[in-house]
């Protein structure tokens, strides 16, 4: 479904993503675990066509999309909702999420999706005609989710979906990828809180410096020792 | 009051050009957030091309006008792809620079191929030659067409970039680059559209300037550009409405200034009031002041 194969990254002189593999199969959720820095936004935003890549490949759908546009790639089933939310602030909530419909051209697939963004997120229909730079930071990151379920993708690549939210949030933002996964999309999910996304994913890597330090399924990470003390405050 | 009233429509008149011009500035600045110093000289190439329609290929008014714009834009959109293009992740400052180096080669291009001399458009005839007294205040036909028009490219504007999926995709680019990617916009085609929307407008502003004023030469669009681009900056550089607000002050202010016997201080007098409205509104009228939001 979707694969990075030996994906080096440079910003300048530094070398943030040193030669990592990953796949995500069909209907899975993966989690992407690691410290800040370890390169795991790098390799989210060169799966999206935002940074190329030094070497390696993307593949996505059995094509390679190494050097396609993230156009290309949005076209052919990739969203990434990225850090930090970037909503359009001076837009409304209904245009924010239009655009993320933008390569669509069937207007009722649209707004039959619209609805269904509405049921994940009811509070984004109350404040559809508000601008997108007046919502709270957790209704924010419902619509960077909602824009991006917009275009229909085949996978959803999340970066950092629960920075910066409260507890109950984060639990709220949790319970909504789990249904996203349900429904039929494929989830990479890159995440801080490594407790919350083990439990939620099929699979799991740990990145460290750049590179894949481990992998397993999330209830084997969950019980190592060694993710234990690296990635879950220790116990 | 007739005083004020009469060089109230001639401050209209002045305005709207400058309101066209100035959108150019704060749309191409709003995208890729360049000054585009190249933008007074579509101006003028906009005026060149109406007249070359009129006297030499003996067209109309109007078909004359929609080939200065259609000009333009083409010029505008080769100016973008050619030298602005390749530099869209160079540092601002050699953009900015560039930008004077295009407006200088069209300026002293037009002189070595057109002749530096001043040229004279024809006189109107018909009903664009017609002028009225309305209340003691005289009207000419010219100075309605031109309102008209403005109003008209204004209207279509606003419709363009609220109503219709380009110009959505433009506020997206504008507002946030990276995020507009990920919704699968194409940004350079984008850009292009920019560039073609605003150098029309300046093409169409060129040949209305040529039209009121009469004569037209090759540096023609260097203080009415300047004027422009401090109407954008007055009005909040980056905001179309502001843009309009911008241009149609200024020129009020000028003609008003003019008109009441200060026209040697009328320039300093559009200046100041820059400076003015910068020190209490450094986001111009219209902006607003953009926190962060965390």
């Amino acid at each position: 479904m979707f694969e990075l194969r030996d994906l080096h990254v440079h910003y300048d002189m530094i070398h943030a993503v040193k030669g990592i593999s990953l796949r995500v199969e069909q209907g899975e959720v993966v989690a992407l675990i690691g410290a800040n820095g370890a390169g795991k936004s790098t390799s989210l935003r060169t799966a999206a066509g935002l940074k190329k890549p030094t070497s390696g490949q993307v593949l996505l759908r059995g094509e390679d999309v190494t050097a396609a546009t993230a156009q290309k790639r949005v076209a052919l089933g990739l969203s990434l909702v990225p850090e930090g939310r970037h909503v359009f602030t001076g837009m409304t909530v209904r245009e924010n999420l239009e655009l993320g419909a933008y390569l669509r051209r069937d207007s009722a697939g649209i707004a039959q999706d619209l609805e269904g963004v509405f049921a994940y997120f009811p509070i984004l229909k109350s404040r559809q005609r508000q601008a997108a730079g007046t919502l709270s930071g957790g209704e924010q990151q419902m619509l960077a989710m909602g824009r991006a379920l917009m275009s229909r993708p085949e996978i959803l690549l999340l970066d950092e979906p629960s920075m910066g939210l409260s507890p109950l949030l984060v639990g709220e933002i949790f319970d909504i990828i789990a249904k996203i996964s349900k429904a039929g999309t494929t989830i990479l999910l890159v995440e801080q809180n490594a407790m919350k996304a083990l439990r939620l994913a099929d699979r799991a890597y740990v990145m460290e410096n750049g590179r894949i330090a481990a992998t397993g399924t999330g209830a084997d990470m969950l019980d190592s020792e060694e993710v234990k003390k690296s990635y879950l405050g220790g116990a | 009051m007739d005083v004020f009233l009469q060089q109230l429509i001639n401050g209209l008149s002045l305005g709207s050009i400058y309101a066209l011009v100035a959108l150019g500035y704060t749309m191409v600045y709003g995208i890729i957030k360049l000054i585009n110093f190249a933008h007074c000289d579509l101006y003028m190439v906009g005026a060149y091309i109406g007249y070359l329609c009129m006297t030499h290929a003996g067209l109309g008014f109007f078909p004359s006008l929609l080939l200065s714009m259609a000009g333009c834009m083409l010029l505008g959109v080769l100016i973008e792809k050619i030298a602005y293009k390749p530099l869209r992740n160079a540092p601002r400052i050699s953009l900015l620079i560039t930008a004077i180096g295009m407006s200088l080669l069209l300026e002293y291009g037009m002189m070595f191929f057109f002749s530096p001399n001043v040229r004279t458009y024809p006189p109107m005839t018909g009903l664009m030659a017609r002028s009225f007294t309305v209340g003691g205040v005289l009207l000419s036909m010219q100075q309605v067409v031109i309102w008209l028009i403005t109003l008209a490219l204004m209207l279509l504007l606003q419709y363009l970039v609220h109503r219709t999926r380009a110009g959505r995709a433009m506020r997206a680019v504008s507002l946030d680059k990276d995020a507009a990617r990920l919704m699968g916009i194409d940004i350079d085609a984008t850009i292009s559209y920019t560039f073609a929307i605003g150098s029309a407008l300046a093409g169409a502003a060129g040949m209305l300037v040529g039209v009121y004023y009469n004569t037209i030469n090759p540096l023609m669009g260097v203080l009415p550009g300047l004027k422009a681009f401090v109407a954008a900056v007055v009005g909040g550089i980056g905001i179309i409405p502001g843009a309009m607000a911008g241009g149609y002050l200024i020129g009020i202010v000028e003609v008003l200034v003019s008109g009441y016997g200060f026209s040697m201080y009328r320039d300093a007098i559009v200046f100041a009031l820059l400076i003015l409205i910068l020190i209490v509104r450094p986001a111009g009228l219209l902006g607003k002041h953009e926190g962060e939001k965390v």
